[in-house]
């Protein structure tokens, strides 16, 4: 497999040619190997952290209770229960989130596309987007807890934690929907305001709704991640067995955080209860995201423009 | 849709267009002042508000990371004033709060630590599996592993703290054992602060943040590898050039640059991981961390996540948040140096 190139796109040499030097065939041969190799080295991981969650976390989902009731009644150590709480909290916090970080960031990302291009603060708003993104989601919650619960005096609670999500969740909106804005075509725009409709109309009625299919799928990803997000949880919000639904008072379940508190209490041995119930919340969890990752891509395709 | 989407650049250029006085660039609109220059018309109050709105909003991220800063400073000055000992130093007791002693030595240096062992590994690998997906592996292959290394990144990081300490740190035992036996005498691979069998170290620690950072790094260097001339590739291969020596006369040194600011990010990222760092790293309790990657320790991140009980009192929070505050200008620096690199090489 030294010398020889897998690919037909390739034009053919002809040997007669060229003579390619064993130290070169040598080279070529180790590089093509390293590479490949490289590629096995990350399906490896890839495959084993999915497996593991699937294969732990299988043992509890099929049960009905696991997605009807919570673990209030239920001691640590006693097998039942579920994470019904677990999942609205989940939900709620980043339903909540969305709300508040999809008007920003959609208005950023029209700001940056449709206002201010190459304007100063243009550029220094795709600056700090970008380092907005960087910012570790501990950070973020630490933010939000010098601001909200040390400056204002507010307890911690859910909505707290959907604030420092939705730091973490902007940049990724304004990011995607930039993209998505800046590949409408510009006629579009031009014939619109050749017919005299105002530009603000023209970017609600013509412009969003063309990149509309996009903007959905990149929100809908950046939801996802931010579900998963959990040092926020543990900084912002106290962990209840109950299912809650008060956002602005007492303590709220969710799935990292009920992963995060199983695994503070119970024993990881596999085949104990903790461990079932870790990588059963987890299983849960990536269901959950890809749930939403798929749901994305089903509503991209229903709300894309109709294609000739 | 006079040309194909792909001829755009992303920065909303002319896109190939020669740029022309006659031929407006962009958005019709932001030519300058056409509503003025119109007769009869004037600024239609819908238009203000919506442009105040989108703006307003603009300016509003940006002032919102001067306030992260801002209010992490101010939260950490009465914390740091009622500090004991030296900000620099490496205890960390902060139970009692009219008795604060904290410093960032070792948190600082267990950060670099963990972060510098996940590039190792993960710097390497990432450019393995990208030049593989643009030079090697056959486009029918390369669209569906691209999707399945970006799934990679969707996975919460707790997964993968459970699945480090559960899973993978079991398996690779034998692996640092191997290494302490054998390169023992090398200070970075001699006995760390806790015993082998815990587990709990920073090189499995690396480990699994190398696994974290492949997505990150990959996709950006697949992305800058992609665009690499045409022409320069065909013009290697012309002259007999081996695949190997088309991608290292070629690819690389026109990839180089975006590379490395990748690479960057993903350190940005590594900084600041979190929960998956809390879970594997185990604290000992005697030694502290003495630059061996089979030490336990806590970065700053999980320091900060694995403590949150003491959040319940404003002083010894304001220690923790004067370490997080550390920590957010360590992350701006690094993305700051990185999107420059990458700015630099888009901008051209």
């Amino acid at each position: 497999m030294t010398a020889t190139i897998p690919d037909a796109e390739r034009p053919a040499v002809t040997p007669a040619f060229q003579q390619v030097s064993l130290a070169r065939k040598t080279k070529n041969g180790v590089a093509t190997v390293l590479v490949w190799l490289a590629f096995l080295v990350a399906v490896i991981p890839l495959v084993w952290v999915l497996w593991t969650v699937i294969e732990s976390g299988i043992t509890r989902i099929p049960f009905t209770n696991w997605w009807t009731e919570d673990f209030s009644l239920v001691l640590s150590d006693e097998v039942g229960g579920g994470v019904l709480h677990a999942i609205i909290g989940t939900l709620l916090q980043g339903l909540v989130c969305a709300l508040i970080a999809v008007p920003l960031g959609l208005l950023v990302a029209i700001y940056l596309v449709e206002y201010g291009s190459r304007t100063r603060l243009a550029k220094v708003t795709t600056f700090m987007v970008d380092i907005l993104s960087g910012v570790p989601s501990i950070v973020a919650a630490l933010f939000i807890y010098a601001l909200w619960v040390t400056t204002l005096g507010l307890p911690r609670n859910g909505f707290a934690v959907s604030l420092a999500l939705v730091l973490l969740m902007v940049p990724v909106v304004v990011r995607s929907s930039e993209e998505m804005l800046r590949i409408v075509p510009d006629d579009l725009r031009e014939a619109s305001y050749a017919l005299g409709v105002p530009k603000w109309k023209t970017i609600v009625k013509v412009v969003l709704p063309t990149a509309l299919s996009g903007i959905i799928t990149g929100i809908m990803m950046a939801l996802a991640r931010v579900m998963g997000e959990t040092a926020p949880l543990l900084v912002l919000v106290g962990y209840s067995s109950f299912v809650h639904w008060d956002m602005f008072q007492g303590e709220m379940a969710s799935l990292p955080l009920l992963i995060n508190n199983e695994r503070a209490t119970n024993s990881m041995t596999e085949g104990s209860v903790g461990f079932d119930r870790i990588w059963g919340a987890a299983l849960t969890l990536v269901l959950i995201i890809a749930l939403i990752n798929l749901a994305a891509t089903l509503i991209g395709r229903l709300v894309a423009p109709k294609k000739k | 849709m006079n040309e194909p989407i792909s001829t755009r650049t992303p920065t909303g250029d002319t896109g190939g267009r020669p740029p022309s006085a006659s031929v407006p660039e962009g958005p019709i609109s932001e030519q300058p002042a056409p509503a003025d220059a119109r007769k009869g018309s004037k600024v239609r109050p819908g238009d203000r508000i919506f442009k105040n709105l989108t703006t307003g909003s603009g300016i509003f991220v940006v002032i919102l990371i001067g306030l992260i800063g801002l209010f992490l400073l101010l939260q950490a000055i009465p914390a740091l004033q009622a500090n004991q000992v030296s900000f620099f130093s490496s205890v960390w007791e902060t139970g009692d709060s009219k008795n604060l002693k904290f410093g960032i030595a070792d948190l600082l240096s267990v950060t670099v630590a963990t972060s510098l062992v996940a590039l190792v590994i993960a710097m390497p690998v990432s450019l393995g599996i990208a030049l593989f997906l643009t030079q090697y592996a056959p486009p029918r292959l390369a669209r569906p592993f691209a999707y399945v290394i970006d799934l990679l990144a969707a996975v919460p990081s707790i997964i993968f703290g459970l699945w480090g300490l559960l899973f993978l740190a079991p398996a690779i035992e034998p692996v640092s054992q191997w290494i302490n036996d054998t390169f023992g005498w090398i200070p970075i691979f001699s006995d760390g602060n806790i015993a082998p069998n815990i587990r709990s170290t920073i090189f499995t620690a690396g480990v699994v943040l190398a696994v974290m950072l492949l997505p990150i790094i990959t996709s950006l260097t697949r992305e800058v590898f992609e665009r690499t001339p045409t022409a320069q590739i065909e013009g290697a291969l012309a002259l007999g050039a081996t695949r190997w020596e088309v991608i290292r006369t070629t690819v690389l040194p026109f990839g180089k640059a975006g590379y490395i600011g990748a690479s960057m990010l993903g350190l940005g990222r590594a900084l600041g991981e979190t929960i998956a760092l809390s879970i594997i790293l185990f604290i000992p309790v005697g030694r502290t961390f003495d630059w061996s990657v089979f030490d336990g320790g806590a970065t700053f991140a999980s320091k900060i996540a694995s403590n949150y009980a003491e959040f319940n009192d404003v002083t010894s929070a304001g220690a923790y948040i004067a370490a997080g505050l550390v920590l957010f200008l360590l992350t701006f620096v690094v993305n700051f140096a990185a999107r420059s690199i990458i700015g630099d090489k888009k901008g051209d």
